[in-house]
């Protein structure tokens, strides 16, 4: 066995042994750095691997967490049976915007605005349809058998996570082998120089985001089964979109890894400024301390480590 | 973000959003909060017409500057109108030295790169404002707030109307500028071309920083006639970032009189979007404007090219 497939498997074995070792709550925060990984890895499949940076994310993530909360809720659907449509949801949602955003030509930052843009109207609509309650939110009714996708032990939900995230890293490993991938990183390169190869640039575009935004939705659901409850500004929010964006750019866009060490890197941000915030009287604002430095990690990668933190581990040069 | 509008209560004859007086009062409300949507669309598009690049941080900026004129008042008692040379000159040394020290360094590579870095930026401004200025609402209660002036069917209150002049007037000594002054001439020749610039000897890097720094100077006015009738929180830069990119777009990326009518169209359609949608449903117009015309038309109503 080589060294990183040694390091992969012991990495794997301490990821299923924690839970049992540690107490509910860090049960808890191991659980949100696996599902902020997949969400993460989401948006790395488009904006890391092909190159298509988004701002609005978060609209395939709401999508996601209201058609299943819709159906479970309004049509007494098994949320089960429920993920599933929500995650094809996702997928139509992100070939949708893809269509229409490529098919006028907006590429780079142009792209990302209409993301942006997207995201307000589906947070805006979700605001003001009845079907979806409005402002109000909409609330899961509580019943914690695991038929109806609740855990009373959080172990499970944890074990969930993991699932996700393992699936999304196989999904990026896939990717770094397949033809399909190769075409999206010379998208990301060049993508006129893609075009004269013979690469439709159009198709795999397209194809990469319909992928991405089924795999967001996925983890709208997810969430949503997790936390009961969502409402326009959670499922729409523009909170999400940046925190998917952060944590592959700070662990390394277009890289297998990058999401979950940016995953990682951002909670122990997060529980150290708690740490500091309740040692420290004068911060007892947390978030904003939190965000801050998240906010100064995404200025510092940008301009100097465009790898992202993997980049300090691989050696050779680094990608232009 | 649209302040409510101000009319009379709906009497018996009253027929409804349909009614003429009503739109009119609609109309008119929408053009004095388009008047300063101008400025702030002045500022972004002069920054992505010289430098090509998009700054996402545009609306955090503005939020900065909306809490110095908040404190300017609290702590000294200076007026909003008053701290207009204050704000102005502090905003344009603070937009002058973040291009120095921060944007200047990092807008030659990848177009997103920038866009990465401002939102980085505005991440950070916001949340700075939030953990010193604290979550809560802050506005300035002018002693001329309640004055009105009626015109027409509808009340409009006399601070609008003083910052729709005094935004107006602004940009025509800005556009005189730009088209008179040395270094107007020389922002107007990077902009157009900027290795021949470079040639005849003009310092392309500070042009860069002074570019910048009106384009955020633009923001300290607009922050100054905005506080005597809006409020200011930490938030408020993300509600402004999508309109001023609407405007922007709507205009035509670079261009200064797209910028000028934009502003007017958009705040016009946030009024009447109000009016006959509701509060919630009623922003959904700048929304969809922006998506419509990056898609059917990207270069703008006045733009040359994309």
């Amino acid at each position: 066995m080589s060294r990183a497939a040694l390091l992969c498997a012991a990495g794997l074995a301490a990821a299923l042994v924690y839970p049992l070792l540690v107490p509910n709550y860090l049960v808890n925060i191991g659980m949100l750095v696996f599902f902020t990984a997949f969400i993460g890895q989401s948006w790395n499949i488009a904006g890391g691997f092909a190159g298509q940076t988004s701002f609005g994310h978060v609209v395939f993530f709401g999508t996601g967490a209201y058609t299943s909360t819709i159906l479970q809720v309004t049509y007494g659907w098994n949320p089960w049976l429920a993920w599933p449509v929500a995650t094809a949801m996702g997928g139509a949602v992100g070939w949708m915007i893809a269509v229409l955003s490529f098919r006028a030509g907006l590429r780079g930052s142009y792209f990302a605005l209409i993301t942006l843009a997207f995201a307000e109207v589906f947070r805006i609509l979700a605001n003001s349809v009845p079907f979806t309650k409005g402002g109000l939110g909409m609330l899961i009714k509580a019943d914690q058998k695991p038929i109806n996708f609740q855990f009373k032990d959080p172990i499970w939900i944890y074990y969930l996570a993991l699932l996700l995230c393992l699936v999304s890293l196989a999904v990026a490993w896939h990717l770094t082998r397949s033809r399909f991938g190769a075409r999206l990183v010379a998208i990301r390169e060049n993508e006129d120089a893609a075009r004269a190869l013979g690469i439709d640039v159009f198709a795999e575009k397209v194809k990469v985001l319909t992928l991405s935004g089924a795999m967001c939705a996925a983890g709208g659901t997810f969430y949503a089964q997790k936390y009961l409850y969502i409402d326009p500004s959670i499922a729409f929010g523009v909170d999400k979109s940046v925190e998917m964006l952060l944590v592959s750019m700070v662990g390394g866009a277009g890289t297998i890894f990058g999401p979950l060490i940016g995953s990682f890197t951002l909670m122990g941000i997060n529980e150290a400024t708690r740490w500091l915030a309740s040692v420290v009287p004068a911060l007892k604002n947390v978030q904003p301390l939190s965000l801050i430095v998240y906010g100064i990690m995404l200025i510092l990668i940008v301009a100097r480590l465009p790898n992202g933190l993997v980049g300090l581990f691989r050696r050779g040069p680094a990608r232009a | 973000m649209i302040a409510p509008l101000e009319w009379r209560a709906p009497s018996k004859d009253f027929d409804g959003v349909f009614d003429p007086a009503f739109l009119f009062a609609g109309v008119l409300n929408g053009l004095l909060a388009g008047g300063i949507y101008v400025l702030v669309a002045v500022g972004l598009t002069l920054i992505y017409g010289v430098l090509h690049i998009i700054n996402f941080a545009h609306g955090s900026l503005l939020m900065l500057a909306m809490y110095a004129v908040f404190y300017l008042w609290r702590l000294i008692g200076i007026d909003p109108y008053a701290a207009l040379p204050v704000v102005i000159a502090g905003a344009f040394g603070f937009g002058f030295v973040l291009y120095r020290l921060l944007i200047g360094r990092y807008n030659h590579g990848r177009d997103e790169n920038i866009l990465l870095i401002t939102l980085g930026l505005s991440i950070v401004i916001d949340n700075v404002a939030l953990l010193f200025f604290g979550g809560d609402t802050q506005t300035i209660d002018v002693p001329y707030a309640g004055t009105f002036v009626e015109i027409g069917a509808a009340f409009l209150p006399l601070p609008k109307i003083i910052s729709f002049g005094a935004s107006l007037a602004l940009c025509i000594v800005l556009g005189l500028y730009m088209a008179k002054s040395d270094t107007g001439k020389a922002i107007r020749a990077v902009a157009k071309e900027r290795q021949g610039a470079r040639l005849v000897g003009i310092d392309v890097e500070t042009v860069f920083a002074v570019s910048y720094g009106i384009g955020i100077a633009c923001l300290g006015a607009a922050a100054c006639l905005l506080m005597p009738t809006y409020y200011v929180t930490p938030s408020s830069g993300h509600a402004f970032v999508l309109v001023a990119f609407t405007i922007v777009v709507l205009g035509g990326m670079g261009s200064f009189v797209g910028a000028a009518v934009g502003g007017l169209v958009i705040g016009v359609t946030e009024s009447l979007g109000g009016l006959f949608l509701g509060e919630q449903l009623g922003q959904i117009g700048i929304s969809l404007i922006f998506i419509l015309i990056l898609l059917l038309k990207p270069t703008g109503l006045f733009g040359s090219k994309a």
